[in-house]
């Protein structure tokens, strides 16, 4: 039943997409596709809460389409159900934005048709329960989302950043469908539930959880394959870069997991330790480069990198807890991984919706030209203040539940069993703890420079706050950060089942406990309780404003102020992105970024202005893309030879050909 | 009777795969003819026998298309196309016809590498069979590529086409449909061949598909 209101969802939004054709022109076109997707995607989010809460029986859809003699297979376990909450708690959110953004839509044909079908396809994709449905959901959702990122084609960077997400995008889908041809096996029996009931070996489970990383990795965005991130998702218009950095990358995580926990059955201990290491690196570079940024967007796409290392780490630490039989601890670091998915999926989409309310309000997205916006958009920078501290993990909200969760997970890492994990587990915790504390200097460095000081260019001056459904949309996110931060027990419980789907075990039962605390293991270890925390802020921040209000001098006294030795008032001379950043920018000059500093200081007594330039540059393009890019082009150019042969050379390969494969028959009977 | 009916059927498809080695190396156009009509006629001789010892009556209208399509009809009217466009009495070089002798051997030896081992499940007969078929084939192959003259060309691909009837005919059990099919195909193949033969010569005033190459403007390949 749940599968079959999935699919009617979907094909909802299908024949949103097709309706979207004709309405877009129209001056209520927006309204109307952006209002219906939110009521579809509303439903979904209900069929997704409905399937776990209930806990409905799982029913497979088998639908006469697909391919021949396996059809097309749906199914909604909790697994599913649980992303599908993701998905279309996401999708409502940015569709109610979406409607706030119709007035400044100078295309809207370039959009609205493909905004309902990148949802249609995302939900296509979880519901999919074969692998066949699976990997056209799964490019129908790329491609979908590649137009909306060509949404704004004139722009010569965009047109690049689709090139190299169509790119990635692909490659991607080659790695899963390898994946899945090793999955179904000689029989070829590519039916999920086909696949659950026969587990392969130990060599063919360990190469299709590579394909796996690499193909869900590409398009969740681990490093090295997170190149096209920054460049697409930033590009897109920003109720699609919520979508694709807060959705889109959830549903790659679902990709793997179904994958790795659902369809390779038992893993070994160097598994987990591959998933451990890329999920470790991808949340300190992610971070890192975060840092750097001085595009708004940019830097809210670096910072998914990192949150997707975070899911990634609670992944492969379920793994590695899983292969020593502790599933208790699976099911804490899988519980962890989950909860943050959700946390992410909030705080990035609402962290998008205010960038996009600074890009339509001030028509930049370059930090160094903004600034003050604190008194030009009031509410927009609250909402973004809890996004930012949210993101930096700061209890009372929601962030912190999940790492919290993570690092309780990292804690009991000395009972495994095997040495591999044993000592990786510490080292990733610490590259975890570095990325936490580096995320919450990269949010300081984007509020700071963004909202805070003054306004650095006169676009920044004018800014206006912007309409009444992006607000909405904002404050339904943050909400929700604050509530899920101050009831984690809730969401903990809600998560149960799909754990206990794939690990076998659970956290301990939350309900009972009072007050909403949260305990990973058993209430004599350790337990958090957001309520508290929120009173103690509340009593504590109330306490001080009295105290200062009753306590402190009413008497005004003007002067003039403290200057920091620079009489020149201009806002130029306020701290700026860059200059935030510099120690980190020093620390890793070397080693991560590629970084090319050139000063250029007059000598005493010239009265030319100086110059000092920075350039960052990701080495990965320096020393893997770009070598790969000339290799490819180089064979490419040469096998083109191929097309001009006479017909005698063409006989000739044939003939050879065949010869070698003969003698390679000849050889290996 | 088993030994003599397996003596003749090795003899025959010997006999062809010796025929496919002077087709190799004949240097003359009308020869090739002649020699590749011969080919022909120990295929339906040899499909014929087929046809006795594994008492299968439909083989022999096989034998008889094979006889009267490939080693009459076709040879003639290479015969009138050679004398029509004037190189009947012309002498193709073939070249290096002692390196490519050599390779023809290389390929015999590994179709009898490849067919022999399969198992013990099918005949040795069959199994004789389509080892001399697969060398044959290849043989053809070979031919095409070693000449330069559209005409000795298309009586490779015919040679390589006696080949794929030579295997049929020993497997059993081949239903008569494909063997029509196949027939067919390569007359009508032959048609469209003939067609372009003319195109050709209309256009360049030589047979010689190097002619092509240059048109197209790139060195030829061999001098």
């Amino acid at each position: 039943m749940p599968a079959l209101v999935g699919l009617w969802c979907v094909a909802a939004l299908l024949s949103l997409a097709v309706a979207a054709i004709a309405v877009a022109r129209t001056s209520i076109g927006s309204i109307l596709v952006y209002g219906g997707c939110l009521i579809v995607s509303l439903a979904g989010l209900a069929l997704g809460l409905m399937t776990l809460i209930g806990g409905a029986p799982v029913e497979a859809v088998v639908l006469p389409i697909g391919l021949p003699g396996t059809g097309a297979h749906f199914r909604v376990d909790a697994l599913a159900a649980f992303f599908l909450v993701v998905v279309n708690l996401g999708g409502a959110a940015a569709s109610l934005y979406g409607i706030g953004t119709r007035k400044h839509e100078t295309s809207p044909l370039r959009v609205l048709p493909f905004y309902p079908a990148y949802l249609a396809g995302m939900n296509l994709v979880v519901l999919a329960d074969d692998a066949f449905s699976f990997l056209v959901a799964w490019e129908f959702m790329s491609l979908s989302s590649w137009a909306l990122v060509m949404a704004n084609h004139r722009a010569p960077e965009n047109a690049r950043a689709g090139y190299i997400y169509l790119l990635m995008a692909s490659f991607g889908t080659l790695a899963l469908l390898l994946a899945f041809g090793v999955l179904a096996g000689a029989e070829g029996n590519y039916a999920f539930a086909a696949m659950r009931a026969q587990h392969p070996g130990a060599t063919a489970g360990a190469l299709v959880l590579l394909l796996a990383l690499v193909g869900a990795g590409s398009k969740a965005g681990l490093v090295p394959l997170h190149v096209w991130l920054p460049l697409a998702h930033p590009a897109a218009p920003s109720h699609v870069s919520a979508l694709m950095s807060g959705v889109m990358t959830k549903v790659a995580v679902y990709g793997f997991l179904r994958i790795v926990f659902d369809l390779i059955g038992p893993s070994t201990a160097w598994m987990s330790m591959i998933v451990l290491a890329a999920g470790g690196i991808t949340a300190a570079v992610g971070v890192l480069y975060a840092l750097l940024q001085r595009d708004l967007k940019r830097l809210l796409a670096y910072s998914t990198v990192e949150n997707i290392g975070v899911v990634f780490i609670g992944i492969g630490l379920a793994l590695a807890f899983r292969t020593s039989d502790m599933n208790w601890a699976a099911a804490l670091a899988l519980t962890a991984a989950l909860f943050h998915v959700l946390n992410h999926s909030l705080f990035k989409s609402l962290l998008f919706f205010g960038a996009g309310a600074v890009l339509h309000a001030t028509g930049t997205r370059d930090m160094e030209k903004l600034g003050g916006l604190i008194h030009r958009l009031p509410k927009t920078a609250v909402v973004f203040l809890i996004g930012c501290v949210a993101t930096s993990a700061l209890p009372p909200l929601n962030g912190f539940v999940s790492e919290w969760l993570m690092f309780q997970a990292i804690l009991v890492s000395p009972q495994i069993s095997q040495w591999g994990p044993l000592f990786l587990i510490p080292a990733i915790g610490a590259l975890l703890a570095l990325s936490v504390a580096l995320a919450a200097a990269c949010f300081v460095k984007a509020y700071g420079i963004t909202f805070l000081g003054r306004p650095r260019t006169a676009a920044a001056n004018d800014a206006h706050e912007t309409d009444g459904f992006s607000l909405a949309a904002m404050f339904m996110m943050a909400a929700l950060c604050v509530l899920l931060g101050i009831m984690p027990g809730a969401v903990v419980e809600l998560i149960s089942p799909v754990v206990q789907s794939l690990t076998g075990a659970r956290m301990p039962a939350q309900s009972y406990l009072p007050w909403d605390s949260l305990v990973p293991i058993a209430e004599s270890r350790s337990s958090y309780n957001g309520l508290i925390v929120l009173f103690f802020l509340a009593v504590s921040g109330a306490t001080t404003a009295v105290f200062i209000h009753r306590f402190a001098t009413r008497a005004t006294r003007r002067s003039a102020i403290w200057d920091c030795g620079y009489p020149d008032p201009s806002p130029a001379a306020q701290y700026t992105g860059s200059s935030f950043a510099m120690p980190i920018r020093r620390v890793f000059g070397t080693t991560v970024f590629d970084v090319h500093e050139k000063s250029d200081m007059p000598r005493p007594g010239d009265t030319r202005a100086a110059r000092y330039q920075v350039k960052v540059f990701d080495p990965l393009w320096r020393h893997v893309y770009g070598p790969l890019a000339r290799w490819m082009l180089k064979s490419t150019a040469f096998l083109n030879q191929l097309q001009f042969f006479s017909i005698r050379r063409y006989l000739t390969l044939v003939f050879v050909t065949l010869i070698l494969l003969l003698l390679m028959v000849a050889a290996w009977r | 009777m088993r030994t003599l009916a397996f003596d003749v059927a090795h003899l025959l498809a010997g006999g062809m795969l010796v025929l496919s080695f002077v087709l190799l190396y004949q240097d003359r156009i009308s020869a090739t003819l002649n020699i590749f009509a011969l080919q022909a006629i120990v295929l339906s001789m040899s499909v014929a026998w087929q046809a006795l010892i594994q008492d299968a009556p439909h083989l022999l209208a096989t034998a008889a298309i094979a006889l009267v399509v490939k080693g009459i009809v076709i040879p003639t009217a290479l015969h009138r196309i050679v004398r029509r466009l004037g190189i009947h009495r012309e002498i193709e070089v073939v070249v290096g016809a002692g390196p490519t002798m050599l390779m023809g051997l290389g390929l015999v030896a590994l179709s009898i590498l490849l067919v022999l081992p399969v198992g013990d499940k099918i005949s040795i007969l069959a199994r004789e069979d389509l080892a001399f078929a697969l060398a044959v084939i290849l043989l053809g192959l070979l031919m095409m590529i070693t000449r330069h003259n559209a005409v000795t060309q298309i009586v490779g691909f015919m040679s390589l086409e006696n080949g794929l009837i030579l295997a049929a005919s020993g497997a059993k059990g081949m239903p008569l449909v494909v063997e029509f099919t196949v027939a067919f195909s390569i007359l009508i193949a032959f048609i469209v061949f003939g067609v372009f033969v003319f195109r050709i010569r209309e256009r360049f005033d030589t047979v010689d598909v190097g002619a092509l190459d240059r048109f197209r403007g790139e060195r030829r390949d061999q001098p």
